[in-house]
């Protein structure tokens, strides 16, 4: 559909959010006692935040759960009964302020749970997502959504994306049949749009995604692999904090005569991932996971999924414990 | 300063180390492990408020072996680290030289493990000042409350484990949560097999945490475990009188017995 601007003020964004939240299910992010900002399901209005650069978590967790049950199995002597999870009792789920980054991220996941075969799971709960979103008035050093092909006030993945107006009040940009379907359940709350400008933050950019992927293609053997890795400890915070990395393990979990499979996050960080029952790894040290992690991202994705691996919301570089920072380094790899 | 920067470029320069661990400052203005090889590069070392990392944890890391002999940064934290590495037989002595940093920002003169010993042992060994106030305030609880409180903060756990690879101790090529026959430790990321992996790290650290806080300052979702392995050191201090990385020759606490341990906590 043609995307339509709207003017919602800020008494009636509350009322619209009250209204949702009586509702339905609704994902909001909150500040937490720690300064952490982290999102939660139905919190009070009074308690939302739309001062967070970026949520410690990102969102991806409504479409790709840390845990995610496939099927429950009961077995007897001679026999496994399974029985499929009902995927119509997914709840409809609407996100409240997630900016254009993240919801990004959404395109990006889907290119990857849905490049042959589409993922049950992933497809039933990204059909029952609708995205409120909310532009970036403020950003930091970590931000790099520019040089991903995105800004701060990308519409992509939204359904309704919110912009900040001078006077507290917002600009709604109406971009989908989804987010046109809140609009008509509360018209009172949405006004004629004002032609004022939004609060829009500047994230500079740093290098060129283009650039870097042509690099990549015969950077496979490249020292700076080594170099640049040294201070990786190998944990797995930068692969559950992207709001794009969907690498998964599937597990059996039985009690008894009862037990059921599940997929949870896993991370090609690891050195599990790669581990063979041999006692082969192919990846047998951190720097050649580091690798693996840029050229998934960067190269392999564009080239077999037509999308990039990254929204540059810079979770994985603020929330490294050694500040292996991804900016830094893929400005580095455009030039080596 | 200026004296670790020559101290460092002298070391590379007459070739008595291949490379020097220490700290640089990041484009973000965070200060951030460095491993610098050329001489010339040294002027890059900077040490201040801001290098908390504990940087023993990469004597044991792979491609940080391979390079050679290694000069090391180290703070009181990370000499304890070292000795206990040391004596876990995961280092050798001969091979690293400690750039030793004292309390006050000074370059020590380091000689040998056996300064390095007197060094340490004449230092306070006592978890930190600043992790005092929430670990009195954990204990005031009843045992129901802290339960819950651990259950609670636990239950944010992502199971990404940079608690475990922050610290220098937690060196296994195969930890017990990665062996699969028997799954030992849930995979997944639940309150109850969260609870598991932290209490199984607690204890394996047992005796053996330096007290560096380096394992809570690296979680992404904060969560305060440094306060577990911790509060096992002062109690390992009740118990036994002896505090971890204090010298070459360690016996484990929880795998060595003698026979006139307190056995006070056997029913």
């Amino acid at each position: 559909m043609e995307p339509t601007g709207k003017l919602i003020r800020k008494h009636s964004l509350e009322k619209l959010y009250n209204n949702l939240a009586d509702t339905r299910k609704i994902y909001a992010p909150v500040v937490k006692s720690d300064n952490q900002t982290e999102y939660r399901y139905n919190p009070a209005y009074e308690e939302i935040t739309f001062e967070h650069i970026r949520s410690t978590l990102s969102v991806k967790n409504v479409v790709f759960p840390k845990v995610e049950n496939l099927l429950f199995y009961t077995n007897s002597k001679t026999e496994s009964t399974i029985r499929d999870i009902d995927t119509g009792e997914i709840p409809e789920v609407v996100l409240w302020g997630t900016h254009p980054c993240d919801n990004a991220a959404f395109e990006s996941l889907r290119s990857i749970f849905c490049w042959d075969t589409n993922d049950l799971f992933f497809t039933e709960r990204l059909e029952k997502t609708t995205v409120i979103g909310l532009s970036c008035h403020q950003s930091d050093d970590y931000c790099f959504c520019s040089s991903v092909g995105l800004s701060p006030d990308s519409s992509k993945g939204s359904d309704i994306l919110l912009s900040r107006l001078q006077n507290g009040d917002y600009q709604a940009d109406i971009l989908t049949e989804k987010g046109n379907g809140i609009v008509s359940l509360y018209p009172e709350l949405f006004e004629p749009d004002s032609s004022e400008n939004p609060m829009i933050t500047e994230v500079k950019q740093k290098f060129s995604h283009e650039k870097v992927t042509e690099r990549l293609a015969t950077a496979f053997e490249h020292p700076f692999w080594l170099e640049n890795s040294l201070r990786c400890i190998g944990c797995g915070a930068c692969a559950y904090l992207c709001p794009t990395c969907a690498c998964f393990d599937i597990q059996d979990e039985t009690r008894g005569k009862e037990g059921k499979r599940y997929r949870c996050w896993d991370s090609c960080g690891f050195g599990l991932f790669t581990l063979h029952t041999s006692g082969h790894n192919p990846r047998h040290v951190q720097s050649q996971r580091w690798r693996q992690r840029i050229m998934h991202k960067f190269s392999y994705m564009p080239e077999r999924n037509e999308s990039l691996g990254c929204v540059g919301c810079g979770r994985c570089s603020s929330g490294c414990p050694v500040d292996m920072n991804i900016a830094e380094q893929l400005e580095t790899i455009q030039n080596i | 300063m200026t004296n670790l920067v020559s101290r460092a470029k002298e070391l590379l320069e007459n070739k008595t180390v291949d490379v020097v661990i220490g700290f640089e400052t990041g484009p973000t203005g965070l200060a951030r492990p460095a491993f610098i090889t050329d001489p010339v590069k040294t002027d890059k070392l900077v040490f201040d408020d801001r290098c908390s990392h504990n940087l023993a944890v990469y004597l044991t890391k792979h491609e940080v072996k391979q390079m050679g002999k290694t000069a090391i940064v180290a703070t009181l934290p990370i000499m304890r680290s070292i000795m206990m590495l040391i004596s876990e037989k995961q280092v050798d002595p001969e091979n690293i030289v400690v750039l030793g940093i004292s309390t006050d920002g000074k370059l020590l003169d380091i000689a040998d493990i056996s300064v390095m010993k007197g060094y340490i042992e004449k230092s306070d060994l006592k978890n930190p000042e600043k992790f005092k106030t929430p670990l009195d305030e954990l204990s005031k609880l009843s045992q129901k409350e802290r339960f819950s409180y651990w259950q609670e903060v636990l239950s944010k756990c992502i199971k990404c484990y940079a608690c475990r690879q922050a610290c220098p101790m937690c060196y296994c090529i195969r930890c017990t949560v990665e062996v699969n026959q028997p799954q030992w430790i849930p995979v997944q990321a639940n309150t109850h097999g969260n609870m598991e992996w932290h209490i199984l790290r607690a204890m394996h650290l047992a005796g053996r945490c330096i007290s560096c806080g380096e394992c809570g300052r690296a979680c992404p979702v904060g969560i305060p475990c440094h306060l577990l392995t911790m509060h096992l050191t002062d109690k390992v201090y009740d118990y036994f009188k002896v505090y971890a990385g204090t010298s070459e020759k360690m016996s484990s606490v929880l795998s060595t017995f003698e026979p006139d341990d307190k056995e006070s906590f056997i029913i």
